[in-house]
């Protein structure tokens, strides 16, 4: 479908209003791909609260001005509606930043969308630490921990556009309540095309390797392959990467797999390091009493800074730099 | 005044449900140990008149997609709905023996999988009317005529969540939604106009750009009136019918007052709350 080229923004500077936004990069893949599955499935609605240009869905709006429902700066009401939507027999992607998918429409969202059993797709986007210059407000590192205790829901974390397009094509046939987590759209790719093979629930292995595994999602896949790829040549290190895209249900043998193969785990995400990726990957290690050496990277209980998402992945230790430093101080030891 | 299609035998007949459906509560709370009393009293003979007489539903199809919608935004009122839903015959009454026991289909709320006829799982106040907003967005984009019912409480109208709907409703211009207020002007911990102030509740609503209207929730010939001459699904404009009710009404000393919200019935107590029923609806006890 596209190639990584599209993504650069050029270097003659940045110029743009909130109305070319979702023309700049690969983010419009989510609303392109979405807009495909639409012209074959009628069900197939879409709910915004105000945001529609920012969550990308202007591709959408342009083809089915009909099926696009803005609920204005509602999002708990959005949330609830959008779930009766889904009893009468559409199928709702309801799309607003995950900061207030998570916590402004929370107990909808558990409530409504996920116990009256209904097939409603949250797209949250501005997720993680990627709008990171907009403050605390708006950095969402509470999500998964949230989303991932609602019994029966499915949340799944894409690397970038590519895997995106891959989960939104998924969940078309997906019959439950899912929470896709997406950052802006800003993402370097990990993948370098849509064309791979995706399941959901099943981890993809971006590396092969033994010394240790690195278990990535979101933005922190494409920080662990570049980090595994630098080891490898400069140290000769060889490190296994796992993109554990589905936080839930997670791919339990993938965990122990890795677990009995490397000995060591190293977990990456863009997230609270308590409730997250790297909690769940410690559940199966725990319950499975495997023992391994094992690191979560992640936000360090604690209220980010402000700053571009880039800094703030160095700040904390979750871009390559960050995760060979990891490595290294694991394999030490 | 009595609506045209309404006989005085239908009257006695749907006053007689009402009767005998708060008579089952009673008994039922005894038995069970505790119910909602206060509000399933208020919204009984809304209930009654909306389920015998105008909603379009089939207790032998409850997920029948050409039906009516009907949500209970009030949730809490699970036992006198589901009493009504008993006598509509979507589950034989007896089962209601198990309300509130472990492993029952019926808690204090009710649970859209668990019992037939329910169309939402309710209980936190403020959503009801939201779900309504997508039933009816819904039913309106896959062109199906049915219309959709949602009670909610006027304490319910604390909640910010429910003015967003309201909003919704009218900005979408569902006039396939009608809502229906049980005004019985009591919350959990008092007056409503003492715990929040939520007067002028029918300037708030016109302000809305909803079509209101304002019956008495007891009077069954206004109840009929006023649901007979609804606007047709396909109008622009939703309503809303604020019904003023009294909280526990039908039993004198569990009207008006927040003691009977919830509560427990011994046998004396039981008995009284029998015969002052019987009284106010002139039946002596039978």
């Amino acid at each position: 479908m596209s190639s990584t080229k599209e993504f650069i923004v050029d270097g003659k500077g940045l110029t743009w209003t909130v109305d070319t936004l979702d023309q700049l990069t690969q983010a419009e893949i989510y609303g392109k791909v979405l807009t495909d599955m639409a012209r074959v499935r009628p069900d197939i609605v879409v709910c915004c609260a105000d945001l529609l240009k920012s969550t990308k869905l202007r591709e959408f709006q342009r083809t089915f001005p009909q099926r696009v429902f803005n609920f204005g700066i509602s999002e708990q009401n959005m949330m609830s509606a959008a779930a009766g939507m889904s009893l009468e027999g559409l199928h709702p992607f309801v799309s607003t930043f995950g900061v207030f998918a998570s916590m402004r429409a929370c107990e909808q969202v558990r409530t409504d969308v996920v116990y009256q059993g209904t097939r409603v797709k949250i797209i949250a986007t501005h997720s993680g630490l990627s709008f990171g210059q907009a403050g605390t407000t708006h950095h969402c590192t509470e999500d998964l921990a949230i989303m991932r205790s609602f019994a029966r829901m499915t949340v799944i974390v894409p690397a970038d556009s590519f895997e995106t397009a891959q989960v939104i094509r998924a969940l078309v046939d997906h019959e439950g309540p899912a929470y896709v987590r997406l950052g802006r759209g800003f993402e370097f790719p990990a993948y370098e095309s849509d064309q791979f093979e995706f399941k959901i629930g099943k981890a993809n292995k971006i590396k092969e390797g033994d010394a240790l595994t690195v278990i990535a999602c979101g933005v922190g896949v494409e920080g662990a392959k570049e980090a595994a790829e630098s080891l490898e040549f400069d140290e000769g290190i060889s490190i296994r990467v796992l993109d554990m895209h589905t936080i839930k249900p997670l791919d339990r043998e993938a965990v122990q797999k890795a677990a009995r193969e490397t000995k060591r785990i190293i977990t990456v995400e863009e997230h609270n390091i308590i409730g997250g990726l790297g909690s769940a990957v410690a559940e199966v290690l725990a319950e499975e009493g495997v023992s391994v050496r094992f690191k979560r990277l992640g936000i360090p209980d604690t209220f980010c800074q402000i700053g571009y998402p880039e800094d703030l992945y160095k700040v904390y230790g979750i871009d390559s730099d960050g995760i060979i430093k990891a490595v290294q101080e694991m394999l030490k030891v | 005044m009595q609506s045209p299609s309404l006989s005085h035998k239908d009257v006695s007949f749907l006053e007689g449900r009402a009767y005998d459906l708060r008579r089952k509560l009673l008994l039922l709370t005894g038995k069970i140990g505790g119910a909602h009393i206060g509000g399933s009293f208020s919204m009984m003979d809304i209930l009654v008149v909306l389920y015998h007489r105008f909603l379009r539903v089939d207790p032998q199809n409850p997920r029948d997609p050409e039906r009516d919608i009907f949500v209970l935004s009030k949730g809490h009122g699970a036992v006198g709905y589901c009493l009504v839903l008993a006598d509509m015959g979507f589950f034989p009454e007896k089962d209601l023996d198990q309300f509130n026991q472990t492993g029952s289909r019926f808690g204090v709320h009710p649970d859209r999988h668990k019992i037939p006829g329910v169309d939402a799982s309710t209980g936190s106040l403020g959503h009801g009317l939201s779900l309504s907003v997508g039933y009816a967005l819904a039913k309106r984009h896959l062109k199906r005529q049915q219309r959709v019912f949602c009670l909610i409480s006027d304490g319910e109208l604390c909640e910010g969540s429910t003015w967003e709907a309201f909003l919704a409703g009218a900005h979408f211009k569902l006039g396939n939604l009608y809502v229906i207020v049980d005004f019985n002007k009591m919350t959990q911990d008092g007056s409503l106009a003492e715990t929040m102030n939520m007067e002028p509740v029918r300037k708030k609503l016109e302000s809305f750009n909803w079509s209101v209207r304002e019956i008495d929730g007891h009077n069954i010939n206004q109840i009929v009136e006023i649901l007979e001459n609804l606007p047709e699904p396909k109008e622009n404009t939703p309503t809303v019918i604020l019904a003023h009710t009294v909280k526990g009404k039908g039993v004198p000393w569990m009207e008006n007052t927040s003691v009977w919200h919830y509560g427990g019935l011994d046998e004396e107590k039981e008995k009284q709350a029998l015969a002052d029923l019987a009284h106010y609806y002139g039946r002596n006890g039978k």
